[in-house]
């Protein structure tokens, strides 16, 4: 596969991170703002394709892990008056003790029953979010004040609602994930992970704990979307909860299939595409689920590998 | 009221919905039994019986029963179409790949409930029962026609049972679920059959909408609880397993009815979406059914 060229691989992250970074001072001001959230979301959708692409594991439940991100620092800047960053590692620490437990328990089943198992957990943790209205806003949700919303760092403080450092901020994030990810799946355990995707059973035989190898990828794809969802609430002020809702279970799953799956590029291409594609239909008609309906469809039967998949097959077989 | 006639009350309402969601998620329950589809798919084939109904009972006009008798034959019939062009067009060329299909019918339900919202509209619109009757109870008044979906909803489960143990049909059925490769080999029209389960499991959705909707008005958003308790059933029930889906739909229809009459309806989901949860990781083959091959 990607053996030979390790270099050419950081070369072409590195070279789409530097674009991003030269598209800040090119971009309108509308654009400016939508790919700033786009790579925010697009970090939740590198975390989801940690799971479902290199470990094969099809969760209808990821929403929960971005929203325990968005509340654990949503509710931690605004009911406990903490500090931006102290808030963000609040929603970090969400992520993780929320992805361990549930991967605890779901990982005890496989295939159809994984995938109705962490629904359900997540519509368990929707409900609860409304149930607690007088904390979350219920379905309110809850907006984030914009005094609270400043990095300070030594003398200096940074407004988060300033778009330059909005957009920096969100680039940041987008650059670490994706380096880490790239990291990850050439690494060693990388390679377990595709096995267990590949044959869980002959991995098994050759002496990998698969169970914990997969509890790990969980846990590390919990902390990915956590990240995402902190970092949501922090830099768009708003935190609600449809985001923790079925159909933000939903959306990553699609945004990952449309960019292709097990590719380190794919979320941020699928997850770019359908907003565009979402943006330019959204001039005509209001009815985007019927977009985002026909391209599941379409997607499943006939480009069940999306775009990055394709060309990987096609012609760039590097590609990692 | 006292407790008792407030618990009998409860019991009555938890009837109800135990009829419509045995028919609702015997639906869910032959489709995943016979096909190893989870249709995600299946609340908007329920919405869509629904909204049919009330653009049948309001074409036809008249007297209400006649309108009514109408929709129960005719909603049902054109969502049974529906799916099976949803099946032919989409879930046979994936070849029932489960993770696939799941994907495809998720797509499927973000299309219908958008048509439904461009076409029909995001109004709640009520369908007039086919008459109206009160019973008179000591304690209180209990509509007839509610018992009347308890009665309807029981017939429909036995002619169901019955045709799948008795009929040649239900042999072919209960082959196709048993090994639907031997099935085939023994020259049994195994796409047709396919074709057929899933038709027939939205019809079941279709007509269990169609009975409920005098009660509660239709909505294209009313898909959405309906598929997550038929789930719930068809999760305790045991997947493919009839009798334990009836078992599981009485018992949560109760369960649901008795908790939401005194507790928080939202508590009473948690609590049930919770255990439910737990008994899929903890006993995978449900309640009631047997371990699968």
């Amino acid at each position: 596969m990607s053996e030979a060229s390790p270099a050419k691989a950081y070369a072409l992250h590195l070279g789409v991170i530097t674009l991003l970074f030269v598209l800040s001072f090119l971009l309108p001001d509308y654009y400016h703002g939508l790919l700033a959230r786009i790579m925010v979301l697009a970090v939740f959708a590198m975390g989801y394709n940690m799971l479902f692409g290199y470990v094969g594991l099809l969760s209808l439940g990821h929403a929960m892990f971005f929203a325990a991100g968005l509340y654990g620092a949503g509710l931690a800047v605004i009911q406990l008056g903490w500090s931006v960053p102290a808030a963000f590692a609040a929603g970090l620490g969400c992520g993780v003790v929320v992805s361990l437990v549930i991967g605890l328990l779901a990982l005890r089943t496989t295939g159809v029953a994984f995938m109705i198992v962490t629904m359900m957990f997540a519509q368990v943790f929707y409900l609860l979010i409304l149930y607690f209205a007088t904390w979350t806003g219920g379905d309110q949700g809850m907006v984030v004040p914009q005094p609270a919303r400043v990095l300070s760092l030594g003398a200096t403080s940074l407004e988060l609602t300033n778009p330059t450092v909005r957009y920096m901020t969100a680039l940041g994030l987008f650059s670490i994930v994706l380096l880490v990810t790239l990291a990850i799946v050439r690494s060693r355990y990388g390679r377990v992970l595709v096995a267990i995707r590949e044959n869980e059973e002959r991995t098994k035989m050759l002496g990998y704990d698969t169970f914990s190898n997969k509890l790990a990828a969980v846990v590390i794809s919990g902390i990915i979307c956590a990240a995402s969802g902190a970092a949501y609430a922090l830099l768009f002020g708003y935190v609600g909860s449809s985001f923790a809702s079925v159909q933000y279970s939903i959306l990553p799953l699609l945004w990952v299939l449309l960019g292709g799956a097990a590719t380190t590029l794919g979320p941020l291409i699928g997850t770019l595409f359908m907003y565009y594609v979402i943006d330019i239909t959204s001039g005509y008609t209001s009815a985007y689920l019927l977009i985002v309906g026909i391209a599941l469809i379409l997607l499943v039967l006939f480009f069940p590998k999306g775009i990055l998949g394709s060309i990987r097959q096609r012609w760039l077989g590097w590609l990692p | 009221m006292h407790f008792g006639p407030h618990l009998l009350l409860a019991a009555l309402e938890g009837l109800v919905t135990s009829a419509v969601l045995a028919l609702t998620a015997l639906g869910l329950s032959l489709v995943f039994g016979v096909m190893r589809v989870v249709n995600v798919a299946h609340g908007e084939f329920f919405m869509l019986g629904a909204v049919l109904a009330w653009a049948i009972t309001t074409a036809i006009g008249g007297h209400p029963a006649l309108g009514f008798l109408a929709a129960l034959v005719i909603a049902p019939l054109i969502v049974g179409a529906i799916a099976l062009v949803a099946e032919r067009l989409v879930l046979r060329r994936l070849n029932y790949n489960p993770e696939a299909t799941i994907v495809a019918t998720i797509g499927m339900l973000y299309i219908i409930q958008q048509l439904a919202l461009t076409f029909y509209g995001p109004e709640a619109r009520p369908v007039e029962p086919p008459f109206n009757y009160r019973i008179l109870l000591p304690w209180f008044g209990y509509s007839g026609y509610k018992l009347s979906v308890i009665a309807a909803s029981a017939l429909l489960l036995t002619a169901t049972w019955l045709v799948l143990t008795r009929t040649r049909i239900g042999l072919v059925m209960r082959a196709t679920q048993y090994d639907s490769e031997t099935a085939q080999a023994f020259g049994i029209p195994v796409g047709r059959v396919y074709g057929g389960v899933f038709a027939l499991g939205a019809m079941l959705a279709a007509i269990a909408a169609v009975l409920i909707v005098p009660i509660s008005q239709a909505h294209y958003l009313m898909g959405q609880d309906p598929l997550l308790l038929s789930f719930i059933v068809v999760i305790i029930g045991g997947l493919g397993s009839l009798r334990g889906t009836v078992v599981a739909a009485v018992l949560i229809g109760l369960s649901d009815g008795i908790i939401s009459m005194f507790f928080s309806p939202t508590l009473a989901k948690i609590i049930a979406t919770l255990l439910v949860a737990m008994v899929l990781v903890f006993r995978p083959q449900g309640l009631f059914g047997t371990t699968p091959r």
